[in-house]
């Protein structure tokens, strides 16, 4: 069976994750409850020409996929396939609004066109002439894996031996604001705002754009292997332990075979319940990793959960900034990642070193 | 050829109707549903026509069962109508008893409600319930509920190749052994965001739709939902399953030419086609029918009867029609209700017609069937493409 | 006349986003699409639009824009001709 492995990647994340080796430059900021993009400079990827009508979604996505295409040192794919949550929620604002505002007259079709959830990925291959396979997953906090998953299965298929997947999500005002409102995100004036053994509702958000080249041939700088990957709607937090003894042992694996477990812990009181039962149970003995206290929590933050997964096996260490235990491992061969939103849209990604 | 994914149930609801029998009646009677909008003010009114399902919320709701304080979005609503048809159609009692997945598809989301309650939202707090409405992925979760589905669930959102998209997903999921059986399809309500947005890019008709015609002026937006039930052929098998038809070939492939618009040469649609067969393992003078994706926008017509003509050859093109003068564009949902029209086709032997056609395109000399034709019908070929250069090809086949 | 020309110099960078672009960079008979300005289809819908807000000239046919928007020069005359603002 046709292995994925991960290739190259690209990073666009609030914090300094692109011209840096694994979060040396890192700061957690428990002050705000939306963290702010650390912004590349657009114009080194894109041309102004091309620049002046793309969404910011669209911007990073472009950056990200570019630098992991680099490393890869690839230049066209056999498939591209994307994750968003919300898609390029800015423009779907602005157009939006002026709906409302100007009574539906004198409305532009830029910002609608850049609203459209596939707009990142087609853009994408409009920049690289590329024709091939282009799919857009958005389904919450499984939009990301959703698009992995098909990689995955394209490869084994045989059908393609490199696809770009990427992660996209935008912070947006208005939306936030709603945000905030239903009480997704946390409330002014509750920080700081810790995300382990958090005690208030809801999550500091955040955006970013993070992609990765998988490709069927391992590599000199391959980062890891992913082996498999699992979405579940639902799932009861009483019923987690024995679903991720499943998911190993499907992978002829065990709990004592993973070298380190990365969750996406996001500091909601209400949900991080299904993180704490791994951390307090199955996985009390593996080092465990959070990372959305510096990518925020968005739709596809999970993609930088992935990107940390796959840090972590290149550079074998742990970065003390992620850690939530301080348990070690003299190698770190097996990484699985768990991660749920709301209860909701469960995803199980397991990699290896290679 | 490959043997194809069994389908094994099928639901709809359009604006021809609210089941796949009324929906294969109105086909066969000539009977349209495009009309005048009338569930939204819009200030466009007057000069746009819609494929509208002449049922409000309130009447979705019920018809659901929901309770008062739900915060289910038109989409949602349409989307669960459509797939609990298709379980019941299927014979499904115990929806968790194997591998069981949904791939929905969509385009505008919770955006029915969200434009509603856009500024109302701080004033109101009963509003607040819909914020969590607005994103794609709540339609597949409100659907799986519905269902009562736990397993694997996501969402495609490719524009108007979507439920294409997630058809395809979908079949190859089984094929992979991934999943035992999967409901796949799609659902958009229309939507005053859409209705805006089609309206800036100048290709809405404000008359009815005339697809593949020399005069046609642009689009009518519909909305509907219709989802299919794919099952592997272990539990057709073992639970002595009809099987409606079979998906037998698929393609996916992108156009790169231009964010809207599609090339002039129809390189993404001819590339779509060109995969469909190959997965299919047919040869074009297979198919008795393509449902074209034939919106009558300027654009997409010659774009597709080029990419048609380069791969059936100018000569042999089969029997064609777009079902688009009946139903509207239903964008993310198109290509599921399409597929189901691609079944009935199949099991009734009939040719749907392509309706309000007068004269042929000066560009080529493709005339699609404008009557109702009985003949055997083997293979369909169904086409749909979307904003992002998205082109997809599904190939539906008889079963034994 | 050559107001107006100005005037649409100036709204052109501001409504297209041609952030780069100075008013002197844009001579009054340089093509705007394809090779001079090289502007796309999406910028003629978007100037489609700013004809009916600012000059309430209401374009019906995408097409038509082909010939009027070919020049700031040719885009001044229809609009001089047939503006109702």
């Amino acid at each position: 069976m046709r292995k994925t492995y991960i290739n190259g990647v690209g990073c666009i994340s609030a914090q300094k994750t692109f011209d840096t080796v694994f979060l040396e430059e890192a700061e957690i900021n428990e002050n705000d409850t939306i963290l702010a993009l650390k912004v590349p400079v657009y114009k080194d990827f894109i041309s102004p020409v091309a620049i002046r009508r793309m969404a910011k979604g669209v911007k990073n996505g472009i950056v990200a996929s570019t630098l992991a295409m680099k490393e890869a040192q690839i230049e066209t794919v056999d498939a591209i396939i994307t994750g968003t949550g919300m898609g390029c929620i800015e423009d779907s604002e602005k157009f939006l609004k002026a709906i409302l505002d100007n009574k539906e007259e004198f409305l532009t079709p830029t910002s609608f066109i850049q609203s459209t959830h596939n707009t990142v990925g087609a853009q994408i291959a409009l920049g690289l002439q590329c024709k091939a396979y282009n799919l857009t997953y958005v389904n919450g906090a499984v939009s990301f894996e959703s698009a992995l998953l098909d990689a995955k299965i394209k490869m084994e298929e045989q059908e393609a031996s490199t696809v770009l997947i990427g992660g996209i999500d935008e912070t947006a005002d208005y939306t936030m604001s709603l945000l905030k409102l239903a009480g997704f995100i946390k409330k002014e004036n509750e920080g700081p705002y810790k995300v382990l053994n958090s005690t208030t509702k809801g999550a500091v958000y955040g955006e970013g754009a993070t992609f990765f080249v998988l490709g069927d041939k391992k590599k000199n700088n391959t980062y890891a292997e992913v082996l498999d990957v699992e979405i579940l709607n639902k799932l009861k937090v009483e019923e987690l332990e024995a679903k991720v003894t499943t998911f190993l042992k499907s992978n002829s694996l065990q709990i004592s075979d993973i070298d380190a477990v990365v969750l996406g812990y996001n500091g909601d009181v209400e949900f991080d319940s299904y993180y704490k039962i791994l951390s307090e149970n199955s996985f009390a003995n593996t080092p465990q990793v959070y990372y959305k206290h510096l990518s925020g929590e968005y739709n596809t933050a999970s993609a930088f959960g992935l990107w940390v997964g796959a840090k972590i096996i290149k550079t074998q260490q742990i970065p003390e900034i992620i850690k939530v235990n301080s348990l070690q491992n003299p190698a770190y061969k097996k990484i699985l990642l768990y991660n749920q939103y709301k209860g909701i849209d469960h995803s199980f990604t397991l990699i290896s070193k290679c | 050829m490959n043997k194809g994914v069994a389908i094994t149930g099928m639901g709809i609801i359009s604006a021809i109707g609210n089941s796949v029998e009324e929906n294969f009646i109105s086909l066969v009677n000539n009977k349209v549903g495009i009309t005048s909008i009338e569930n939204i003010s819009t200030v466009h009114a007057a000069v746009i026509k819609v494929g509208e399902i002449k049922k409000n919320n309130q009447q979705l709701a019920e018809e659901l069962q929901l309770s008062s304080d739900n915060n289910f979005s038109r989409t949602a609503m349409l989307g669960a109508i459509a797939a609990k048809q298709a379980v019941q159609n299927a014979g499904i009692t115990s929806i968790n008893d194997c591998k069981t997945g949904l791939i929905s598809a969509t385009s505008v989301g919770g955006m029915d409600m969200t434009e509603k309650y856009y500024y109302d939202y701080f004033e109101n707090a009963a509003l607040t319930k819909y914020i969590s409405s607005h994103d794609c992925g709540d339609v597949a979760h409100k659907i799986a509920d519905e269902l009562g589905l736990e397993g694997m669930v996501t969402t495609i959102s490719t524009a108007c190749s979507s439920a294409a998209n997630a058809i395809m997903l979908g079949a190859r999921l089984i094929k992979s052994g991934k999943l035992d059986r999967v409901i796949v399809g799609g659902t958009d309500a229309l939507a005053k965001f859409t209705i805006n947005g089609f309206k800036t890019l100048m290709i809405l008709s404000d008359t009815d739709n005339m697809p593949f015609d020399n005069n046609r002026k642009g689009l009518n937006l519909g909305e509907a939902a219709a989802f299919l039930v794919l099952e592997s052929d272990v539990i057709v098998k073992k639970e002595n399953k009809k099987v409606l038809a079979r998906i037998s070939g698929y393609g996916n492939a992108n156009d790169a030419f231009h964010q809207t618009a599609s090339s002039e040469n129809g390189d993404g649609a001819f590339l779509a086609m060109e995969k469909a067969f190959q997965v299919a393992g047919l040869k074009p003078e297979q198919i008795d029918y393509i449902n074209v994706h034939g919106t009558a926008t300027p654009n997409n017509d010659l774009s597709e009867g080029r990419a048609i003509i380069r791969i059936f050859g100018d000569e042999n093109v089969p029997d064609f029609s777009s079902t688009k003068p009946f139903t509207g564009h239903t964008l993310a949902a198109a290509a599921a209700i399409e597929a189901v029209y691609s079944v009935l086709a199949i099991q009734n032997d009939v040719v749907f017609p392509n309706l309000n056609f007068k004269t042929p395109m000066e560009e080529f000399n493709l005339v699609p069937q404008t009557t109702l034709k009985h003949k055997n019908i083997e293979h369909v070929l169904s086409n749909s493409f979307g904003f992002g250069g998205n082109c997809s090809t599904l190939i539906f086949s008889k079963s034994e | 006349m050559e107001a107006l020309k100005q005037e649409l110099k100036e709204k052109i960078i501001a409504v297209l986003n041609l952030e780069d672009i100075n008013l002197e960079d844009i001579n009054d008979n340089d093509p705007l699409f394809g090779d001079g300005l090289g502007l796309d289809s999406i910028d003629a819908l978007e100037l489609i639009v700013m004809l009916d807000k600012d000059y309430g000239i209401k374009l019906v046919d995408p097409k038509e824009g082909k010939t009027i928007f070919k020049s700031i020069e040719t885009m001044a005359a229809y609009i001089s001709a047939n503006r109702t603002k």
